[in-house]
């Protein structure tokens, strides 16, 4: 009995252990953005008072309307364009087989694992001779057609009921039609995992933007925290208030939606 | 007649929902990944390119720099990934029993780092990492070292925080796909195991893992996939250095194209020794997978 009760005991401080050090870094965000950069170095475990100048620091090194306008534009044109292109492509490919389009999505599959560095060097040439450099075209098109978010709304769309389709074609609604009115509303909550998801990958992403985007006008956040903290002297008060303004939409969306955000990582695995 | 009207409407209607995506894809996937193979014959300044036989392939025996980068990536992938699926696979089993307290609690904490962009905390542990920061503060309180550890400057050292924040990123990431697999266990067998008297270390390596071998096998699909991406940390938190002691595939490829003198046809080459390791991978995984099938 008492060991099991020591096992138990073992399993709480575990899971303690392991919570702290998860949670720690987001105070360390919060408590750095109050404090001097000096501070922060020196391991200031405090709240200070140092927030505002922070704030106006940064303000004066970065136009953050601006900054926060692109990240938002570039995420939110993204999410809608990435959910139309890929639910559409889903829904065909497990509505509508083929032999042929069973290959093509096999051979997708296949894509899935090609790292994006692999492509980052062609499509920055396309890009360029296309002319689109340092546009926010450039930074949203390739993203579009996502073989993930395919795969995932395929795999969603088996449990799309039939006889709805049937039903619908019954009443003499065309195949858009369905799609629209009756697939979109039944698989909402489809949609909103994959919202999520399109929406954070867009928000957070670094690479493809840094190699696309040149002037300090179309930066969108990730790549201004990045910039702050390549500095020779980084000022970390001004860098930690700025992560803690990047992160806080992820934060809202994940405590707000939290079934849907787990539902939309764990994907097309089920 | 009617039949093959049909069949023909069908057909239309399949490709011209699956079409948008297929164009896409094939623009800025499929064609790119053939393009670069034709670059990687390419030699020349920037985007001005001249045909070099194999020249690239022959620089590619002799670069330093690649091989720095490849045993670099290899030593994150064989040290990182196993210490995470580790504890990710003991902090799921932990969080799976029903009678635990604050269950919900503790599995939002640990699923918390997930929500982070890799940039913003790599920032972040760039400021804790410093040579007086917080992290050097606690293990000296606590007597765990004498002196500061260097954590940036020093080759090794580097590499452990890199180490230390890759885990802590994705760790609940991967515990979150266990939980999903663990709760579709049949609780049944756990019982009967109990009942015969196994120890519970023996019903975690003996039941458990294999019952999530499925899973195991697709996380580390993943992570083998991360590690060869791995761009954003090494970048902000170590920009490659010391010493390139952490550069990565990806920075050496966007190093080669954005920095250094560019040479695109090179960078193409290296591209494609990150698609020729992912297909071998790929091909690996897909004979284990054949013998387990093979197997049950």
């Amino acid at each position: 009995m008492s060991l099991a009760l020591l096992r138990r005991g073992g399993v709480y401080v575990f899971l303690s252990v392991a919570t702290f050090l998860s949670v720690f870094p987001f105070y360390w965000m919060a408590v750095g953005s109050t404090n001097q950069s000096p501070d922060i170095v020196r391991g200031k475990l405090g709240f200070g008072s140092n927030l505002l100048v922070n704030f106006q620091h940064l303000m004066t090194q970065v136009d953050l309307p601006r900054v926060f306008g692109n990240s938002f534009l570039i995420a939110v044109v993204s999410t809608v364009l990435t959910l139309v292109i890929s639910s559409l492509a889903g829904y065909g490919f497990e509505m509508f087989r083929s032999r042929i389009r069973e290959r093509i999505f096999q051979l997708l599959l296949l894509l899935l694992s090609i790292p994006f560095a692999a492509l980052m060097v062609p499509l920055f040439v396309m890009i360029s001779r296309a002319q689109l450099n340092n546009t926010f075209t450039a930074v949203i098109l390739p993203g579009i057609a996502s073989i993930f978010i395919v795969f995932y709304f395929r795999q969603a769309t088996k449990a799309f009921p039939r006889e709805l389709r049937d039903a619908a074609r019954v009443d003499g609604l065309k195949e858009w039609q369905i799609f629209l009115f009756v697939y979109m509303p039944t698989m909402r909550s489809t949609y909103a995992a994959a919202t999520i998801i399109i929406f954070m990958n867009a928000w957070n992403n670094y690479l493809w933007p840094l190699i696309v985007l040149q002037t300090p006008d179309n930066k969108t956040i990730t790549l201004v925290i990045s910039t702050l903290t390549a500095a020779y002297t980084p000022d970390y008060g001004v860098i930690l208030l700025a992560t803690v303004l990047a992160t806080a939409p992820t934060l809202v969306i994940f405590f707000v939606l939290q079934r849907q955000f787990v539902q939309g990582m764990l994907g097309a695995v089920k | 007649m009617a039949q093959t009207r049909l069949d023909r409407s069908e057909q239309i209607n399949g490709w011209a929902f699956v079409m948008p995506a297929l164009v896409l894809l094939g623009l800025f996937m499929i064609y790119p990944i053939i393009w670069s193979l034709w670059m990687s014959f390419q030699v020349g300044r920037g985007a001005n390119f001249s045909f070099g036989g194999l020249a690239n392939i022959q620089r590619l025996a002799n670069d330093a720099l690649l091989i720095k980068a490849l045993t670099n990536t290899t030593i994150f992938f064989f040290i990182q990934v196993p210490i995470m699926i580790v504890l990710a696979l003991l902090l799921a089993v932990a969080l799976n029993d029903p009678t635990l307290k604050f269950r919900g609690l503790f599995r939002t904490a640990l699923f918390l780092p997930c929500v982070t962009s890799l940039i913003a905390y790599s920032s972040l542990f760039k400021s804790m990492f410093s040579t007086d920061g917080i992290i050097n503060q606690a293990l000296l309180t606590l007597h765990v070292i004498g002196s500061p550890i260097p954590w940036l400057t020093d080759p090794f050292w580097s590499r452990v925080v890199i180490i230390t924040a890759i885990t802590w990123r994705w760790t609940g990431y991967n515990m979150i796909f266990y939980l999903a697999a663990l709760q579709n266990v049949d609780k049944s067998i756990y019982e009967a195991a109990r009942i015969d008297g196994i120890p519970a270390w023996a019903r975690f390596t003996r039941i458990t893992i294999p019952m999530l071998k499925p899973v195991i096998l697709f996380t580390t699909i993943l992570s083998t996939i991360g590690t060869l991406q791995l761009f954003d940390e090494v970048n902000n938190i170590t920009q490659g250095g010391p010493g390139n002691a952490t550069l990565t595939l990806s920075m050496y490829i966007y190093n080669l194209t954005f920095r250094m003198m560019p040479s695109f046809g090179y960078s193409a080459t290296v591209s494609w020794v990150i698609v020729v390791i992912v297909a071998i991978l790929s091909f690996i995984q897909f004979m284990i997978a054949r013998d387990r099938r093979r197997a049950t």
